[in-house]
């Protein structure tokens, strides 16, 4: 049951944005946020879903798994967009019934509002999409290790997050185990009520418990094993490197960038 | 009573990129009292295969069939199937959560709504039949060895009284003496009370000593389907796929080669002695 779950969405694929540097995606993916905010009249916004739309045919990813994360924010997408739409005030009236009312103003910003939360979930997914999470983990290390100046771990911290995303799978598998496994003795995880249903994770959660502290301690002990002492000094076996396609590819970012102010000063 | 396998395939995560076909058409038929092996190295599907038989995984094709009852029937209780179908899954000491020993043990009968008083009675029963001394019932199962700690997993699945037990990889991680130990236990549980028994394993010195059928997996199908003589009879084919006959099968084999008229089927030790005193024309 688990199987189904991706993390960090991951989808492999052999594209340009999947061999793209983590750090020129997550520094091409802040910029796009920006940008989304910067634009703000509804032709700026389908020229960044055009550009939106190149990109997710460059990654070779398929439409439905984009399509995927704002499925969970639909009813919040509905809310927002219907409260801009009928309480932004405005100077034309276009539709008015009982305590209803559309603005121009209201329509505008409740247009824009739904575009900017699309294009923001799906661009950034575009980079959960394209990126591994311990590839993603990497980017950001060296992409903020200019925080060490003060005093930030940036390593550290670095280093619990890819073991932190190293150990999901493996806990999650663990659960789908001891679960069967306790299935296999007759445990039933669905009926009851809530305290009920409560009661019963109790032969999941403390075999789980187990097996995460034996699995941290034995990590722990391998680690220093094999003298692992922190950041300072360590080389990476597979160190990122910048290529030809990620020069391009800030270029292209700076452009969009450059469009999408031009397109806010002269529209 | 027996278990049916009529054409059944499993495609892990299907329409996906991860899809992977885990099984590839079965068809198998295990009778009541066998004592089968399944061999196969990792990832051919034999540890899938034995979690499809207590309906912990549902098949993506064909059907199961438990005394006659397809088991993905709609009003098909698979509760009641997995206390009929006991299931140890590899390394069963992680799964154990009780804060003492006998309430582990007490699970799954209490899970099959017997009343107290037969839980309670099952739970000893199993415990003396893993050997377990009834002084550890009182004590935290996270205070025993390695070994101690599966017997009380083995006999936590033991104390719902299975008719068909499916062991995978029981011995994995055991010492020579642990091994003996378990699989000695597992034989009595088949000799005495006629427990079907379904071992999964890759160590062919336990599966030629103990079963009385194997079935080879390869790629999620089923390559080889009988006696332990029939099937390692092929030990050639067997390495092929990165297995092998037990060593006393080679050493038939080379003693053949060298000029002795020894049987080269032969795949337990007190076989081989007997043939090779038979070759020396000795009877002690």
């Amino acid at each position: 049951m688990f199987r189904n779950m991706t993390l960090g969405q991951y989808y492999p694929a052999d594209s340009i944005l999947h061999r793209l540097d983590p750090r020129t995606k997550l520094f091409g993916t802040l910029i796009f946020i920006i940008s989304i905010f910067i634009v703000d009249s509804v032709p700026g916004m389908l020229v960044i879903a055009a550009f939106l739309g190149a990109v997710i045919i460059i990654s070779k990813v398929p439409f439905s798994f984009m399509v995927k994360g704002i499925r969970g924010i639909v009813v919040l997408l509905m809310i927002a967009g219907l409260f801009n739409l009928f309480l932004t005030p405005g100077d034309k009236i276009l539709f008015h019934f009982g305590i209803l009312t559309i603005t121009d103003a209201g329509l505008k910003s409740a247009t824009l509002m739904t575009i900017r939360m699309i294009v923001l979930i799906i661009g950034t997914s575009v980079m959960t999409l394209t990126t591994t999470p311990n590839s993603l983990t990497d980017g950001l290390e060296k992409g903020l290790r200019f925080l060490t100046v003060f005093r930030v771990p940036v390593h550290e911290i670095s280093m619990m997050m890819s073991i932190a995303l190293r150990f999901i799978p493996i806990l999650i598998e663990e659960t789908d185990k001891i679960m069967k496994a306790q299935m296999a003795r007759g445990a039933d995880f669905e009926s009851g009520g809530i305290f009920q249903k409560a009661k019963s994770m109790v032969p999941i959660l403390v075999p789980l418990f187990v097996s995460a502290f034996r699995r941290a301690n034995d990590l722990a002990l391998a680690m220093e094993a094999r003298c692992y002492n922190g950041g300072d000094g360590r080389t990476n076996m597979k160190p990122l490197k910048y290529a030809g396609i990620d020069a391009i590819s800030y270029v292209c970012i700076f452009v969009f960038l450059g469009t999408c102010i031009a397109a806010k000063v002269l529209l | 009573m027996s278990l049916i396998f009529d054409h059944v395939s499993y495609t892990y995560s299907p329409d996906t990129a991860y899809e992977v076909a885990a099984l590839n058409d079965i068809n198998l038929k295990i009778d009541d009292g066998e004592f089968i092996g399944i061999i196969g190295h990792t990832g051919s599907g034999k540890s899938t295969l034995a979690q499809h038989m207590n309906g912990l995984i549902r098949a993506t094709a064909g059907s199961i069939y438990y005394n006659g009852q397809d088991i993905y029937d709609k009003g098909y209780k698979l509760k009641d199937l997995r206390t009929q179908v006991g299931m140890v899954f590899q390394y069963p000491e992680n799964q154990l959560f009780g804060t003492t020993v006998f309430e582990d043990v007490c699970f799954g009968p209490k899970n099959q709504g017997l009343d107290e008083k037969e839980v309670s009675l099952r739970a000893f029963e199993a415990l003396r039949a893993v050997k377990l001394p009834e002084e550890y019932a009182e004590t935290s199962p996270f205070d025993l060895s390695g070994g101690q700690k599966r017997r009380v997993a083995i006999a936590g699945v033991l104390a719902m009284k299975p008719a068909y037990l499916i062991l995978d990889e029981p011995t994995a991680g055991l010492d020579p003496a642990g091994r003996e130990e378990i699989l000695g236990l597992i034989k009595e549980l088949h000799d005495k009370k006629g427990t079907t028994v379904i071992l999964v394993s890759h160590s062919m010195e336990d599966v030629a000593n103990y079963v009385d059928r194997i079935v080879v997996m390869e790629h999620g199908g089923i390559l080889y389907d009988g006696t332990p003589r029939e099937v390692f009879h092929y030990c050639k084919e067997l390495e092929e796929i990165g297995l092998a006959a037990p060593q006393v099968t080679y050493l038939m084999h080379d003693l053949k080669k060298i000029g002795f008229h020894v049987d080269t089927d032969i795949t337990t030790v007190p076989e081989a002695r007997d043939a090779i005193l038979r070759a020396l024309g000795r009877k002690e």
